[in-house]
C-alpha cells in the first residue's frame, strides 16, 4: 500500500500504454516481414487492458495489459516468383498489417500516456505544496 | 463549550481529505481511459463533506471527551472525521456514458481532464484555506 496512490494509480497507465506503443512500433516495423508459408508470415500483435485493483484503496482502480495477443488477421497470399522467400508456386506471404489504423491507434496511445503525465504532474505538485504547510 | 480550539482547523481539515480522494477516483479514471468495460466513476464531494461534518459533529458531542476533544472515546483524528476512511467507497458513483462506445468503456477523456484539473484547483484552495489556519494557530500560540 502506498501513501500516494494516485502515483501508482498514473504509473500503472504509463506502463500499460507504452506496452501498446511498442506493439503498435513492433507491427510498423515488421510490415514486410514475409514468410514463405501463411505461419511463417508475421502476426500483428495488441495488447488488452484491464482494470487493476489498488491493494489498500477502495474506489481507485489502476491498468494493466491482460496478455498481448496475435490478431486474428490471415497472412496475404502475394504472388512473387522472383522473391528469394517465394514458395514453389511463387507466392510469398505477408502480414495483415493496416498502417492506417496502427497509426490511430499510436496516437490514441501517445494521447493516453500524455494524460497521465499531466496527472502524475499535477498529484506532484499537490503533494509538495502539502508538505510545506506550516513552513 | 465551544471555543476557538474546538474545531481548530475548520471545514478545510474535512474538506482535504475528500478533495484528494476525488483526486483519486478522476486520476483512476484517466488511467483506465482505454480499458474495455471499464465504467467512469465519480466521487460526490457535497455528500462527503456532509458525512464527515456531521461525523464531527458526533464526536465533538460526545459526553465521554476531554479538554480540545482529545481524549475520550475519540481521538483528534476522529473529530476531524480522517478515520472515516473506509466510508469514502460509499460516496463513489457511476457517470452516465455520453456516448456509448463498442468496448463498454464509458471515460469521455476531455471530461476526465477538465474534472481533474478543476478538482487540482479545488484541492489547492482547500490547502491554501487550511494553510492560513495553520498560521493563525501559530500566531495565536506564538503571540507575534
Amino acid at each position: 500500500m502506498s501513501s500516494l496512490p494516485i502515483f501508482d494509480v498514473a504509473g500503472s497507465a504509463l506502463a500499460a500504454q507504452s506496452v501498446r506503443v511498442n506493439t503498435i512500433a513492433s507491427n510498423l516495423a515488421n510490415v514486410d516481414t514475409v514468410g514463405r508459408t501463411p505461419e511463417g508470415a508475421y502476426k500483428p500483435i495488441e495488447p488488452t487492458f484491464e482494470t487493476a485493483r489498488i491493494p489498500g484503496q477502495e474506489g481507485m482502480s489502476g491498468v494493466k495489459v491482460l496478455r498481448v495477443d496475435p490478431l486474428d488477421k490471415p497472412a496475404i497470399k502475394r504472388y512473387e516468383p522472383g522473391h528469394p522467400m517465394a514458395d514453389a508456386e511463387g507466392y510469398i506471404y505477408a502480414p495483415d498489417v493496416d498502417p492506417v489504423a496502427q497509426m490511430v491507434n499510436l496516437i490514441s496511445a501517445s494521447r493516453g500516456y500524455q494524460a497521465n503525465v499531466e496527472v502524475l504532474n499535477s498529484a506532484r505538485e499537490l503533494a509538495l505544496a502539502t508538505l510545506s504547510i506550516g513552513r | 463549550m465551544a471555543g476557538p480550539f474546538d474545531n481548530p482547523f475548520g471545514l478545510s481539515a474535512l474538506s482535504l481529505p475528500l478533495r484528494e480522494q476525488r483526486l483519486k477516483v478522476l486520476s483512476s479514471n484517466l488511467a483506465n481511459a482505454d480499458t474495455p468495460g471499464y465504467r467512469a466513476q465519480d466521487f460526490d464531494f457535497q455528500a462527503a463533506l456532509k458525512g464527515a461534518e456531521d461525523h464531527q459533529r458526533r464526536v465533538v458531542a460526545s459526553p465521554s471527551r476531554g479538554p480540545l476533544g482529545l481524549g475520550g472515546s475519540g481521538d483528534a483524528a476522529d473529530a476531524m472525521g480522517l478515520s472515516s476512511g473506509p466510508d469514502f467507497r460509499r460516496y463513489v458513483t457511476t457517470r452516465g456514458a455520453q456516448q456509448g462506445s463498442l468496448d463498454g468503456n464509458t471515460v469521455n477523456t476531455e471530461t476526465e481532464n477538465a474534472a481533474f484539473g478543476r478538482a487540482v484547483l479545488e484541492y489547492r484552495a482547500s490547502l491554501t484555506f487550511f494553510e492560513s489556519r495553520v498560521r493563525g494557530l501559530m500566531t495565536a500560540i506564538t503571540g507575534q
